[in-house]
């Protein structure tokens, strides 16, 4: 098991948004957090990597509670994937990849060759060595998510946190991008967990599924144990088919109006 | 496009610009009333440090005592201010992550006038008005992040709007000294507030230099932090960084710099903002460059403002009416250039 993840709790304010969350990642598996807008799939994200603290519960990354852990540990050991976003500075796709040596340096230490190296190599694993010298702000949607998943392999983490990657992607680069993602977790033996919106795209990536809602997890499990028409016409309110075709589970959306 | 050359040809190129405000001082030492060639500067100066070393009494001609006791002081003044300025300004561009922040942005100047001005209003023993407006300098960045701070937090959109009340307040508190004073005195916090190099003495040079360097030298050792800490606090801290605690430390350091640099010279505007934008604009936004070209860059922009201020004319300009005039058309011209391109 790489994570364990125990009885989260965090609120903004007043308003609770995880309410006891629990799952296990286990190695080298894609486990993908799936529920509606406002569920807390984002904030329980941001609570296994303590970028926001929770108010009770706990994380384990290989057996270790994370609370015993430094910043610069738990970045080591979770690689993160924002939201794709324009930065405020023009920086090189090299040296925006390179930020993601920071848990390796001190407060004082520049980046080595070797960092560099590392880097230029994350480069290479996601297949934009060539945009190296370009200027991180001047590229398309797809290829900064590209680069922050660079950037994430650069902290040579065996864990990856990815928040939508899909988000801001049309059809192709949304299957491109996590078709890459697998492909990467299963050649560098990584496990992976990442949150979507899309139930289609969750039960052709992942390996197993966990159904947020409310600020918990209702289900876990394989796709085809997990989908079912009753649990996701309650988790999103809506009346939900799901056909199969090819072995594959096609879910659709029936809107009344 | 950002220049991104191999090395060979960007040694020498780092090179001259770090040279440049040693280049300029030399050339600016012979510029005014009485003109002295560049050599004769450089001979000059050389027989001044051998007399301080060996304590040999060598004759000193007019032009040693014109430059030993007004010019050099003054330019070393103009570059050491320039230089705190630029680089305060690149910081905070940073760790705010927005390119149009300029190093007043948490009071410090407001704070700074209005110590300088109560000194001057309550006409206060010599020295007091630097003394004063350094310290208030610091009060009103103390203020400001103290009123910004949320828990063990500090967001950086309530760093900028403490900054803003506290400016407010600030000036405020002068525009109320400024009411009460006689003329005399009203004009001179007036002046103070415009800026100047004319207090430029040894022993002022003696009291900041030492600090600033000192600061100048531990930003340049963690620039490389600032592009991690100008990415989000939530991507800054995946990735390992104490967000807040690296953030105070280059906040003090910054503005301690700018505090002891206003203190001397009163305020002077646009140097902070301008010099980084034209650093990145030709190097690129790695603050491993950004910072120490800056700190050059900015050292010789002063010193050329401070000629024009002190030499064009028979009397004497306000150089931060300077360092405006010239750098907001040369502003004007970047951001016309680039207009076609996104390049904040």
């Amino acid at each position: 098991m790489a994570l364990r993840v125990e009885g989260l709790r965090f609120s903004y304010g007043k308003r609770l948004i995880l309410d006891g969350a629990e799952l296990e990642l286990r190695e080298e598996e894609i486990l993908t957090l799936l529920g509606p807008n406002g569920c807390g799939k984002t904030t329980l994200l941001k609570c296994i990597n303590r970028i926001l603290k929770p108010e009770d519960g706990a994380v384990f990354i290989d057996g270790r509670n994370y609370f015993d852990m430094s910043e610069r540990e738990i970045a080591m050991s979770l690689g993160y994937v924002p939201q794709e976003h324009r930065p405020p500075f023009p920086y090189t796709v090299l040296d925006f990849v390179l930020l993601g040596r920071s848990p390796h340096l001190g407060m004082f230490s520049h980046p080595s060759e070797k960092d560099k190296r590392i880097a230029m190599e994350s480069l290479k694993t996601v297949g934009i060595e060539k945009l190296a010298k370009r200027a991180y702000t001047e590229l398309s949607g797809g290829e900064r998510q590209l680069v922050l998943i660079a950037r994430a392999l650069a902290t040579n983490a065996k864990i990856l946190l990815l928040d939508e990657p899909t988000s801001h992607l049309d059809f192709r680069n949304s299957h491109r991008i996590l078709s890459l993602i697998r492909r990467i977790v299963r050649e560098k033996r990584l496990s992976a967990i990442i949150t979507l919106h899309d139930p289609n795209l969750a039960c052709m990536y992942s390996d197993r599924i966990a159904i947020v809602s409310r600020g918990r997890i209702i289900r876990i499990g394989k796709p085809d144990e997990v989908m079912d028409e009753r649990i996701l016409m309650e988790v999103y309110g809506i009346n939900v088919r799901i056909l199969r075709v090819d072995g594959f589970n096609y879910i659709f959306a029936e809107v009344s109006e | 496009m950002i220049a991104h050359k191999t090395i060979f040809i960007r040694i020498p190129v780092f090179g001259f610009v770090f040279l440049l405000p040693f280049i300029i001082g030399i050339i600016s030492a012979g510029i005014g009333y009485l003109r002295i060639p560049p050599e004769e500067v450089a001979k000059s100066v050389f027989k001044l440090i051998h007399n301080a070393i060996s304590y040999s009494g060598e004759e000193l001609t007019v032009t040693d005592i014109v430059l030993f006791q007004i010019r050099l002081p003054r330019i070393i003044l103009a570059g050491i201010v320039g230089c705190s300025l630029a680089v305060c300004g690149a910081v905070l561009q940073s760790i705010f992550r927005n390119p149009l922040v300029e190093p007043y942005i948490l009071g410090i100047s407001s704070g700074a006038a209005f110590g300088a001005a109560l000194a001057i209003g309550l006409g206060l023993f010599s020295g007091s008005v630097q003394l004063l407006a350094f310290f208030f300098g610091m009060i009103s960045v103390f203020l400001a992040y103290s009123m910004a701070k949320s828990g063990s937090e500090v967001p950086v959109v309530n760093l900028v709007l403490a900054g803003v009340i506290v400016s407010a307040l600030f000036t405020a508190l002068t525009s109320l000294i400024k009411f009460f004073v006689d003329p005399h005195q009203l004009a001179g916090i007036v002046y103070w507030i415009m800026g100047s190099f004319s207090h430029a003495s040894w022993s002022n040079l003696a009291l900041i230099t030492p600090p600033i360097l000192l600061c100048l030298i531990l930003i340049t050792a963690m620039s490389w932090r600032l592009n991690v800490l100008s990415l989000s606090d939530e991507e800054a801290k995946a990735l390992g960084v104490n967000v807040n605690r690296e953030r105070f430390v280059f906040l003090c350091l910054s503005t301690f710099m700018t505090a002891c640099a206003v203190s001397i010279s009163g305020i002077i505007g646009w140097v902070g903002l301008l010099i980084p934008h034209i650093v990145r604009l030709s190097f690129g936004s790695d603050n491993r460059i950004v910072i120490p070209v800056s700190a050059s860059l900015g050292a010789s922009f002063m010193i050329l403002a401070d000629d024009i201020a002190r030499s064009a004319f028979s009397f004497e300009l306000p150089i931060s009416v300077l360092t405006t005039i010239l750098g907001a058309p040369a502003f004007m011209f970047l951001v016309r250039r680039r207009a076609r391109r996104v390049w904040l």
